[in-house]
């Protein structure tokens, strides 16, 4: 999991996965159109992502294509948000309950 | 591009063997990571496939294209419940269990000839859930998610 917050701590890093989610399945000189980086950091960029299984690669012919993986994002929402939201919500819902009671 | 696609991956501790019994034969335990939901199969080549739910309903059928366990398994898999997504003709979902170093490596693989393609939109959408709760299951003996599967898909 570490890799995983590592990979998402760098904006550049982000916004790739930003236009995996626009558009899945780019080559590299198609996500260097749309960035303002060298194709060198691309790659190095997608190559961190690629290590943190974020981004998943697949030969397609001579091309090589990337896919945005989303389950260790999915792991952390079920680790940190899934199991405790539903417990918050209803706590502020109770809260909110108690006080516009004691308004009227 | 012609083809919407997309491709997961998640490593799991466990057998290839294991593996492929829970995406395959074990229809209880697919159940336990499904949402209650369970394929049913020969889980040979040539053989009809069919997704069935909780209250019995075929959402989703096509024919298994190519099982090579604990390796490879090719679905040729259709919609047959919402008319938009059915319109959209057949799709191919692959399965592939690699043993890696510490585990071992599932990529599921689901593309259809068509761009921005509903049906990939949908079942995208579900995969994520599923994957985490077979990845929980198998190391861990139980399920985070408890949610019902969409009724929609």
């Amino acid at each position: 999991m570490d890799k995983v917050f590592k990979a998402l701590a760098d904006a550049g890093r982000r916004k790739l996965l930003d236009q995996l989610r626009l558009r899945n399945g780019q080559s590299l000189t198609e996500l260097c159109e749309h960035l303002d980086m060298t194709r060198q950091a691309v790659s190095k960029h997608l190559r961190r992502l690629e290590a943190a299984n974020l981004v998943v690669t697949q030969w397609q012919g001579r091309e090589k294509r990337h896919y945005l993986n989303p389950v260790p994002i999915h792991d952390i929402y079920e680790r940190w948000i899934d199991k405790y939201e539903r417990h918050r919500l209803s706590a502020l819902a109770e809260l909110k309950r108690r006080l516009e009671g004691e308004d009227r | 591009m012609s083809k919407s696609r997309f491709v997961y991956v998640t490593y799991i501790r466990t057998t290839p063997e294991k593996l492929w019994s829970a995406l395959t034969e074990d229809a209880e335990f697919m159940k336990r990571y499904w949402f209650g939901v369970h394929c049913q199969s020969q889980w040979t080549a040539g053989a009809s496939w069919k997704m069935v739910h909780a209250d019995g309903s075929v959402s989703d059928a096509g024919e298994i294209l190519e099982a090579d366990p604990p390796r490879r398994l090719v679905i040729r898999w259709r919609h047959e419940k919402r008319p938009e997504l059915k319109a959209e003709g057949d799709s191919l979902c692959t399965m592939e269990i690699e043993r890696s170093a510490t585990a071992v490596k599932l990529t599921v693989t689901h593309t259809i000839e068509r761009e921005s393609s509903k049906l990939i939109e949908a079942v995208s959408g579900g995969w994520p859930k599923i994957l985490s709760n077979l990845k929980s299951l198998l190391e861990t003996g139980s399920v985070v998610l408890q949610d019902p599967y969409p009724s929609a898909r």
